[in-house]
């Protein structure tokens, strides 16, 4: 038998080192929100010939287009702006058609109201409040205590600013938009991480129920001894599909299958390093 | 009795992959991806395909806003769902096939989501959607001589005739006998017939407008009383116009604007790269987990290997029988539950390994380390199921995510872990039974 929880302290610092990048980079950088929040428009264009970005910059300045980022990659275009409506995209393409002398294949064309976004994450909050209060519920039933159900929670808000604060940084560094997706992402994260502590939880259950003078920490190192060899060989296997997506998979799905990726190691790692000391601590308390 | 049960899996076994065969993979022997027979009198018709949503397929998603500042509220649900049939006839005639359009409420704002797989023409689709196609037909109203001099004919056919686009029966396109020019001819039913018989007959001599969405189409000038209840409509159209107008007549008018409020267009050329991509890296991830469990736990990964694979055919079958439309958040749901059928199967292996330990013989290993492992699978995979049942809000409770993206995801986390649960309890706990138990 290991004893995991002697080394607590190591485990609140790395946790601490993580999440305080994350609040850092949060603060100071903040997001990029994709127009899915922000409202505006995206395009992506696919020209038969390269083309310069200043005769391009120029005929949207012609347009009267407010531009808010511009990226070309070989033929490609990748185009921002404010919300255009339909009649402003047409004239758009038309005229970039005839005074670049190119022609455009429409690759994506989005356009969003800045209040949609607004009302579907503001839903998308309500429901993982809901989803929360459902998995207490049914933990504090299923173990017949609080503390298994509250621990786990407690884990599962810890890999929602590890995930949350890693992407802040992505964003800083590699431009990833906090979109539909990434909300996807996150609601992932957060029931692989309940899914994974759970699978902890019942063996310190079982040990301290079967042999019932057992303290909950010594149930708590056995069950964590035991499981060990499972929670890594099983974040393997996700992280292995995750990672072949990564690096193999389309462009638009990347950031997200990183973002999963982010998600299922800190869900792995918090369920026997963040859950279980908080499950015994809450224990301890309780006893006193 | 054994041979029987045999056969009934084997079969059970084909009919899976049967239905999981890619269907647009040319083999050179035909295999159909339907069932449709007749037994006891009932016909059986049901037909297989892998439905992609509009990210992975292309296709526009567009959302409307209706205007609902004219509509009395007792009226509102029948002019909402008379709305949605409309652009579904549009749609329809422009020739998307399985268009799907919804209704959202957001509070105070009703929106119409209309999702248009496979359509590459975006910009006609919007302009033909979101017309209002109100018909109105106008004569002159009371002006006074000197205004009537100056201003244009339009602006003085100021007086509703009562007639309207809800009296037109038909609308087709034709072509005038000497210019060859498109029109769009009008036939009215019997109340339109009547009114404008009237109309006519009192105009003799005068212009009439017929009017779309209050803009001025054609403003003829009646020379006769006209009793077989039919009109043209000249105009500058070039044929797509005429075309496009005929369809619009011939749905009906919406009976309220709307105004398009966010779109969304992904080409066929880009979805089709993802899924290529995307399925390719999948496979290969896939493979390396297989290698994994194999190399790791050795026969008993061989096991979970195969168990795994009937995992994905039952899944995939349900996917088609629903069948699922499935979109990348949908693809990352069935991987995370892949993940956690992997999960299931390690832990049960565990379990068997620790009773083994424990000095067990196999046969009481397996059975304790079974149920022991059920245990945590069943807590854990429940907790799982209440996250995706409130994320599908299969109710459709306005304050819950209604848009299909979350709801895509949830379903097929949902499928996926509710089979894994019966992969892991039934199909791993068989297979170890049948391959394990000589040793």
């Amino acid at each position: 038998m290991i004893n995991f929880l002697k080394f607590r302290w190591l485990y609140i610092l790395i946790s601490a080192v993580v999440i305080g990048a994350g609040l850092f980079s949060i603060v100071k950088w903040g997001f990029r929100y994709s127009i899915d929040f922000t409202g505006g428009s995206n395009f992506e264009f696919q020209t038969n010939k390269v083309i310069e970005k200043n005769q391009l910059l120029k005929v949207l300045d012609q347009n009267k287009i407010s531009m808010v980022s511009l990226k070309l990659e070989n033929k490609n275009i990748l185009l921002r702006t404010k919300v255009l409506d339909q009649k402003q995209e047409s004239l758009l393409k038309k005229d970039l058609e005839t005074k670049l002398k190119i022609k455009i294949t429409v690759l994506r064309s989005e356009t969003v109201g800045p209040i949609l976004g607004k009302e579907a994450i503001g839903k998308t909050l309500i429901a993982s409040i809901l989803a929360v209060i459902g998995i207490l519920i049914y933990m504090s039933f299923a173990f017949k205590g609080f503390n298994f159900a509250f621990a786990a929670i407690l884990a599962m808000f810890h890999d929602l600013l590890v995930v949350i604060g890693t992407y802040s940084l992505l964003s800083h560094f590699f431009g990833a938009e906090v979109d539909m997706m990434f909300v996807t992402a996150v609601l992932t994260t957060m029931s692989f991480s309940v899914h994974d502590t759970i699978i902890i939880f019942d063996k310190i259950r079982e040990y301290h129920q079967e042999q019932g003078t057992l303290e909950m920490e010594s149930a708590s190192n056995q069950a964590l001894t035991e499981t060990m060899v499972r929670s890594l060989n099983n974040s393997m296997t996700i992280i292995f599909m995750l990672l072949a997506l990564t690096m193999m998979g389309g462009s638009t799905i990347r950031f997200f299958i990183l973002t999963l990726l982010i998600g299922t190691i800190t869900g792995t790692y918090s369920s026997p390093f963040v859950a279980t000391p908080i499950l015994v601590w809450l224990e301890k308390k309780r006893k006193k | 009795m054994k041979l029987i049960k045999t056969i009934f899996i084997a079969a059970i076994l084909l009919g899976l992959i049967w239905v999981d065969l890619p269907e647009n993979i040319k083999t050179k022997y035909k295999v159909p991806n339907k069932i449709d027979f007749n037994i006891f009198g009932l016909n059986i018709k049901k037909e297989f395909n892998t439905k992609l949503g509009l990210d992975l397929k292309g296709g526009s998603n567009l959302v409307f806003e209706a205007d609902t500042s004219k509509v009395k509220k007792e009226d509102l649900t029948d002019a909402l769902n008379s709305a949605r049939d409309v652009i579904e006839r549009r749609v329809n005639f422009f020739g998307v096939t399985e268009p799907q359009i919804q209704t959202v409420k957001s509070g105070d704002v009703y929106r119409l989501s209309v999702d248009l797989p496979g359509i590459s023409n975006y910009e006609e689709a919007i302009k033909l959607i979101g017309q209002t196609a109100q018909l109105t037909f106008k004569e002159l109203g009371q002006t006074d001589a000197k205004i009537a001099t100056t201003t244009p004919i339009f602006l003085q056919l100021t007086k509703e005739t009562g007639l309207s686009g809800i009296h037109i029966n038909k609308s087709t396109i034709e072509f005038d006998s000497q210019t060859g020019k498109p029109q769009v001819g009008l036939k009215f039913n019997k109340q339109g017939t009547d009114l404008f018989a009237q109309i006519t007959k009192r105009n003799i001599g005068k212009p009439v407008g017929i009017f779309l969405d209050n803009m001025p189409l054609t403003t003829p000038v009646v020379q006769t009383e006209i009793l077989d209840g039919s009109a043209v409509i000249t105009g500058n159209f070039t044929t797509d116009e005429a075309k496009k107008l005929t369809i619009a007549i011939n749905s009906g008018a919406l009976p309220l604007p709307i105004k398009l409020v966010g779109q969304k267009n992904i080409g066929p050329t880009l979805g089709d790269i993802e899924v290529k991509k995307s399925v390719y890296a999948g496979a290969i991830g896939l493979i390396m987990v297989l290698l994994f469990m194999i190399i790791y736990y050795g026969r008993l990964g061989l096991i979970a290997s195969l168990a795994l694979i009937i995992y994905g055919l039952i899944s995939l079958f349900i996917f088609k029988a629903i069948p699922v439309v499935l979109t990348l958040p949908g693809v990352a749901g069935f991987i995370l539950s892949i993940g956690m059928a992997v999960d299931a199967n390690i832990l049960i292996f565990e379990r068997i390994k620790e009773e083994l330990r424990a000095g067990k013989n196999f046969d009481i290993a397996v059975r304790l380390g079974f149920g022991r492992a059920i245990d945590a699978i069943k807590d854990a995979n429940i907790t799982t199921l209440i996250v995706a049942f409130i994320l599908f809000n299969p109710l459709n409770w306005e304050f819950l995510p209604q848009f299909g993206m979350v709801k895509g995801f949830a379903l097929t986390l949902a499928i996926g872990v509710a089979t894994s649960l019966f992969t892991g309890v039934v199909i791993t706990k068989r297979l170890i039974n049948i391959f394990y138990k000589t040793r």
